[in-house]
């Protein structure tokens, strides 16, 4: 909680998803040298540079960094509300009710918009599935919550493997890769961006709040936090980083559950260094990612979540192994 | 510092009659010992004065002010609780876990301060835990993780010390030395109310004593009014031996 110097990792951070971005929109199928990125980012350059960095590679790279923030914040808000390191927003189900709305719409026949706004109801509404059924009539507590998430979540695949199976094929790739998470589609970054720089400068006043939560709402309560309101503000801010993120990138697993807790395994677990840091790191392995998703198998992509799963497990795993 | 008074106050066990009303008063200097069978609600009793749970009737109230009305942050300052059990779900360091009494003095936007420090690193001398500071609560014995809550409440410096068992998981010296550290905190103006299980150390270091029993019955009053063995054999349904060692009554089962 007591940082000697909360600036430093920040600071490597920052670099990092800066030289992350920096790569991403250099490399691909037509890659760019670093003098010719860098004059195009200075707004010279030649002009079809500039349309392939600015226009096409720009509006991608800003959208997998801000899916990735958004994910991980996420992850890390579930955690402190349920008091579990395992809590993520696909373990609950939110991502689950997501798929459900944007394939139903799919399988209508939408596009676009459409499936966007359908996926963000389907979130919504596991959300509040998911909180209602475990408030039920008695208390709301974290393991129930956790198990109600994990039961729902299980409901939400059976429903997706239903929907698949009554698709006709022709239209089942473009679910898949949904499903999988892709970038391809994200069109505008800005709202998801906002809403990331909204949260985390919300974290700083709410940061030590937080962490009292942690260690439980009763000892939460007896140190004057007004533990019952704390809970529904963070548990509808995380409900609406998810709802975005899904929106923006179809169901791109892991990061909600990685990024948190490898970060907590290097800086300990000040909510007010934790959540900006997962911010930042979560926008930088997804931007990673979704580069790599771009160039291994080119001209042809892999969905991000693909990626974010094979880089993600290994990883976690060995930090697990590692610690103590 | 603030004075804690229950009126007619019932806490709210399910499915038991009311039995007596508590009118309880915790004045500065006092420490208060509440003995009890295991299940009589000691720990319902201890979260009910400290506003965290309903009661079932009756009226709580921080000097004269009722304890509903009074901000959560407030009331903070005022009055503090070591819990029973806690909770270890993410790592955090002795020090770390200390600092978080100092919660309810510190506004939003504030960061730990020096002076916040200084008070942990005392709390953490005074309970024989700073050698400890930058170790992982969860990696402590029960003895030394039940010494950092005490110096967490330390830390957080409230003038009413409600505390569940304090003494549990403790050895002989730390028992002795955490019951002096209480009665050292009540001399210098603060109120102490505890549970507990060791006649001896209530009789050795408790001048206020509450017996609750089983069906709801409840007397409280001058220790050495309410340390007597009849009261307490009927009080655990066990037979004691008491002899007077001391000054002090000292209780051994018969």
């Amino acid at each position: 909680m007591l940082i000697s110097s909360p600036l430093k990792p920040m600071l490597v951070l920052v670099l990092a998803s800066l030289v992350a971005g920096f790569l991403s929109v250099s490399i691909g199928s037509s890659a760019i040298g670093i003098e010719d990125t860098l004059r195009v980012l200075a707004g010279s350059g030649s002009e079809l540079q500039q349309t392939l960095i600015l226009d096409l590679r720009l509006p991608r790279t800003l959208s997998a960094f801000a899916t990735g923030g958004l994910l991980a914040v996420a992850g890390a808000l579930m955690q402190v509300l349920l008091r579990n390191p395992l809590a993520d927003p696909y373990v609950l189900g939110l991502s689950g009710g997501a798929a459900v709305g944007a394939l139903l719409a799919m399988l209508a026949g939408a596009a676009g918009y459409l499936v966007s706004g359908s996926a963000f109801a389907g979130a919504m509404l596991a959300t509040l599935l998911v909180f209602g059924l475990a408030h039920g009539s008695g208390s709301w507590t974290p393991s129930r919550l956790l198990l109600t998430g994990v039961v729902v979540a299980a409901g939400w695949g059976a429903v997706i493997t239903l929907i698949l199976s009554m698709t006709p094929a022709s239209r089942l790739p473009g679910m898949l890769y949904w499903l999988m998470g892709d970038l391809s589609h994200a069109t505008t970054a800005w709202p998801g961006l906002v809403i990331l720089v909204l949260v985390c400068l919300l974290v700083f006043p709410l940061g030590r709040a937080l962490n009292v939560l942690a260690r439980g709402s009763l000892q939460a309560a007896a140190l004057g936090v007004s533990v019952r309101p704390l809970e529904w503000l963070i548990y509808l801010m995380a409900s609406l980083l998810t709802a975005t993120a899904v929106t923006m990138a179809g169901a791109v697993g892991f990061v909600g559950l990685v990024v948190p807790h490898m970060l907590r395994l290097a800086l300990g677990n000040d909510q007010r260094l934790i959540l900006p840091a997962c911010a930042l790191a979560g926008g930088t392995l997804l931007v990673l990612a979704d580069t790599l998703a771009r160039v291994v198998i080119a001209p042809e992509q892999l969905p991000v979540g693909v990626i974010t799963a094979l880089i993600g497990v290994p990883t976690f795993l060995y930090l697990l192994y590692r610690s103590r | 510092m603030a004075i804690l008074t229950t009126e007619e106050l019932i806490i709210d066990i399910p499915g038991r009659a009311p039995g007596v009303p508590l009118n309880l008063s915790l004045q500065p200097g006092q420490v208060w010992g509440v003995l009890g069978p295991n299940g009589v609600g000691k720990t319902t009793l201890l979260h009910t004065l400290a506003g965290l749970r309903e009661p079932r009737s009756g009226e709580l109230s921080l000097d004269d002010k009722p304890l509903t009305e009074i901000r959560r942050k407030l009331v903070s300052q005022q009055m503090g609780l070591v819990f029973q059990d806690r909770q270890d779900g993410f790592p955090a360091t002795v020090l770390e876990t200390a600092l978080i009494g100092r919660h309810p003095w510190l506004s939003p936007w504030q960061m730990e301060r020096g002076e916040d420090l200084a008070i942990a690193e005392q709390a953490l001398e005074a309970l024989d835990v700073s050698h400890l500071r930058d170790r992982l609560v969860n990696t402590l014995s029960g003895g030394e993780r039940q010494r950092v809550a005490i110096a967490t409440l330390m830390t957080q410096a409230p003038g009413i010390w409600l505390l569940d068992e304090p003494t549990n998981h403790l050895d002989l010296r730390h028992q002795t030395s955490v019951m002096k550290l209480l009665r050292n905190q009540a001399a210098s103006g603060r109120a102490v109310f505890l549970c507990l299980h060791d006649l001896n150390l209530a009789a050795r270091w408790c001048d206020q004593i509450l017996l609750m029993f089983p069906d709801g019955q409840a007397c409280w009053g001058p220790a050495r009014d309410m340390l007597v063995a009849p009261a307490l054999e009927k009080l655990f349904g066990q037979r004691l031996l008491s002899a007077e060692l001391d000054g002090f009554p000292v209780f051994v089962p018969g």
